[in-house]
């Protein structure tokens, strides 16, 4: 805070004024101090840097497959592999900087194509599991009562759900034909979006309905209520904006759970279907022929590593900038 | 400082500051009650009790005086100003404001209504919604009722009202953590005044501030009452601050009015028991009365969930006889200008010898 906070408690009613139309004095908004902090964190930004390339990479996919001259990701290069059939080591002379797998498929482009899959999935899976706990967190916050117990008692009950066996029976039952609900849940990524969405959507209600519930409190909302705001304009002006900040790193938070899970469900089968590559379902396929092909296993391992320890370290940067528990109110 | 706030704000007329508002009581409260019900149990819940916050509370506020109330914490006071605020429903009883029941009312006749009465809140932290700027929050209330439409003509509004009450106008864009917890209070204050209000209800707004800041505080609203022809209602637990700024004062305990008149009468002369104890509890700065023996009550206030029958003071009162447990006492003249619900009200000597201060309190 400046030093000019101080002479108003004395001079601010004397203080003359000049024209309105001078120059405003620079006001640093919550999203200013945010950024002033988050700045500091070196590691949380190198952490998103690393975000951010991978996005790009994944949106800009072939290209950057066609740039290095990798083949496509189902493109079988029998050429690639050894006279008994056994992969091949990462090489420049084929192209296969990251070596292919047994059946000659390029396993750099495939690391690349499965990005696409693991963000797609955790990003489109956190983004409908939170508008879902929020919406339900929200209700349960601001009405309480019996629209409270009915939702809190709905989300214990959803939480006792074992997550792995309800996607592999989920996954089972909508892999055949179709998929399952009428053809709207087809198999692969919509079971995985789908079990993760079931999963997680009552964690962040969970979050959600206790920041309302201590904001409801607040003097400020009752301060709009008495003069005459309606629900509306309290829930969507008053309370959300103070959500965001812990909305935002609870989303980034699990962000990295959810690629974890699709890479657990793919691993396990259930998830992405072959012939699309994703990292559990090359990590499943590597484990047989680890000894002979360690490549097929350590880069798409890496790669999740990699992902999940830059979000977690975003979110944990993202946590002590936007919610510094001592300084503001 | 020239221009009165919001000159443009007024759609309607306001008494000009002077001249003498009419006579008669602008709020009028009736028997009125809030019990807060005590539940057990999780899916199924039961009603095991209520809390007793306001038990059978009568009361007038008239038009351009300052009412103080006054009481422990948890006696009932805010949930009197949230009642008359309507920001709770009473359990029974009435609110009439300005002759018309406004204890039922709902939607748009509500919304109309709470452009007369505004509220001025305890805590400057807590009162002002952190995401927002302060020509937002003050020029929220305009924005509620479709006021000084306009980006220009609400900004004019708003630093008017913000120049009103000692703020730098230029600070329109400015997040209250920018502020200092009086200047957070001022600008608490331009929100409740945006309206240009009947009533202001100032739920101990001082209490949480700097000593050295308090009385800035008070002045305004002093200046401020003075300047619109404002009704106060002041809540506050420090006498002290009550008596600077109150012309009648009412005594709360455990959720009843047990004493209630002229702040002079009241502290020259308090009548009730608890009324004597709270003011011989007032700290006095002068070192030669430090030792003197103070009438402070023992004990703690009993449970609102169970107040005691009859007078609920008789489990601490110093006078206790075995009338006041059987026999509720009535708010009743007492011949001094106060009106107390006591049976055996205290005599001049016992508050000779209570050490209560009557002496002027008022700072300079």
């Amino acid at each position: 805070m400046s030093s000019t906070t101080f002479d108003l408690i004395e001079g601010g009613r004397s203080a003359p004024l000049e024209p309105l139309t001078g120059t405003e004095i620079a006001a640093r908004s919550p999203l200013e101090l945010f950024w002033r902090r988050f700045r500091k964190d070196r590691i949380a930004l190198v952490s998103l840097g690393f975000i951010v390339f991978l996005v790009v990479v994944a949106i800009a996919a072939p290209l950057v497959v066609k740039l290095l001259g990798a083949a496509g990701p189902d493109v079988q290069n029998p050429g690639a592999l050894t006279q008994f059939g056994t992969p091949t080591g990462p090489s420049f002379a084929h192209h296969h900087i990251f070596g292919v797998d047994p059946l000659g498929r390029d396993v750099f482009s495939r690391v690349v194509y499965g990005a696409r899959v693991s963000l797609e999935v955790a990003f489109i899976a956190t983004g409908l599991s939170m508008m879902i706990g929020i919406g339900v967190g929200m209700v349960a916050g601001l009405y309480r009562g019996w629209v409270d117990t009915l939702l809190s008692r709905m989300i214990d009950l959803t939480l006792c759900f074992p997550v792995l066996l309800l996607g592999l029976g989920l996954g089972a039952a909508c892999s055949q034909g179709n998929g399952c609900a009428g053809g709207t849940i087809k198999p692969g990524t919509d079971v995985v979006i789908l079990v993760i969405v079931l999963a997680t959507w009552t964690y962040i209600a969970r979050i959600v309905r206790g920041q309302v519930l201590s904001l409801r409190e607040k003097e400020f909302v009752q301060a709009a209520r008495s003069l005459g705001a309606s629900e509306a304009r309290i829930i969507f002006r008053e309370v959300l904006p103070n959500l965001t900040a812990s909305i935002i790193v609870v989303a980034t938070l699990f962000i990295p759970i959810n690629i974890l899970t699709e890479a657990a469900l793919s691993f396990l089968g259930v998830g992405v279907q072959p012939p699309n590559p994703s990292w559990g379902g090359m990590l499943a396929d590597a484990t047989n022929i680890f000894n002979s092909a360690w490549w097929y296993m350590v880069f798409p391992g890496a790669a999740l590593l990699l992902t999940v320890l830059a979000f977690n370290l975003v979110g944990d940067g993202l946590q002590d900038a936007l919610q510094p528990r001592a300084a503001h109110t | 400082m020239s221009s009165s706030p919001g000159a443009s704000t007024g759609e309607r007329a306001a008494a000009p500051a002077g001249e003498r508002p009419p006579v008669g009581a602008l709020v009028e409260v009736v028997d009125l009650v809030k019990h807060f019900p005590i539940t057990r149990g999780v899916i199924l819940q039961r009603r095991i009790g209520a809390v007793r916050a306001v038990d059978g509370v009568s009361f007038e506020v008239r038009r351009g005086e300052t009412l103080g109330i006054v009481g422990e914490t948890g006696c009932g006071k805010s949930t009197t100003a949230k009642l008359i605020m309507r920001l709770l429903d009473p359990t029974s009883g009435q609110v009439r404001f300005d002759g018309r029941d406004i204890t039922r009312l709902k939607g748009a006749p509500l919304k109309a209504m709470r452009r007369d009465m505004q509220m001025i809140f305890q805590d400057p932290y807590s009162s002002l919604n952190p995401r927002k700027t302060v020509g937002s929050i003050i020029g929220d209330p305009f924005a509620i009722h479709g006021l000084e439409r306009g980006r220009a003509q609400r900004k004019r509004a708003v630093q008017a009202l913000m120049e009103t009450v000692g703020l730098n106008p230029e600070h329109y864009n400015r997040y209250p953590h920018e502020f200092s917890g009086g200047q957070r209070q001022r600008i608490g204050v331009a929100r409740a005044l945006a309206l240009r209000p009947k009533l202001l209800i100032a739920d101990e707004p001082v209490s949480a501030l700097d000593v050295s800041i308090q009385a800035q505080v008070l002045n305004l609203l002093r200046d401020l009452q003075a300047r619109f022809g404002l009704t106060l209602v002041f809540i506050a637990h420090d006498l002290s601050v009550v008596r600077h700024m109150c012309d009648r004062v009412a005594v709360m305990y455990l959720g009843k009015i047990v004493e209630i008149g002229p702040s002079d009468a009241l502290y020259r002369f308090p009548r009730h028991p608890y009324t004597g104890a709270l003011l011989s509890a007032v700290p006095v700065a002068d070192p030669a009365r430090a030792r003197e023996r103070r009438a402070l009550v023992s004990g703690d206030v009993p449970s609102p969930a169970n107040p005691p029958p009859a007078c609920r003071f008789h489990t601490r009162c110093p006078k206790v006889r075995e009338r006041c447990r059987t026999d509720e006492p009535a708010l009743a003249p007492k011949g001094s200008g106060t009106e107390a619900a006591c049976h055996f009200p205290l005599t001049e000597q016992e508050v000779a010898r209570m050490h209560v201060v009557t002496g002027p309190v008022r700072p300079a």
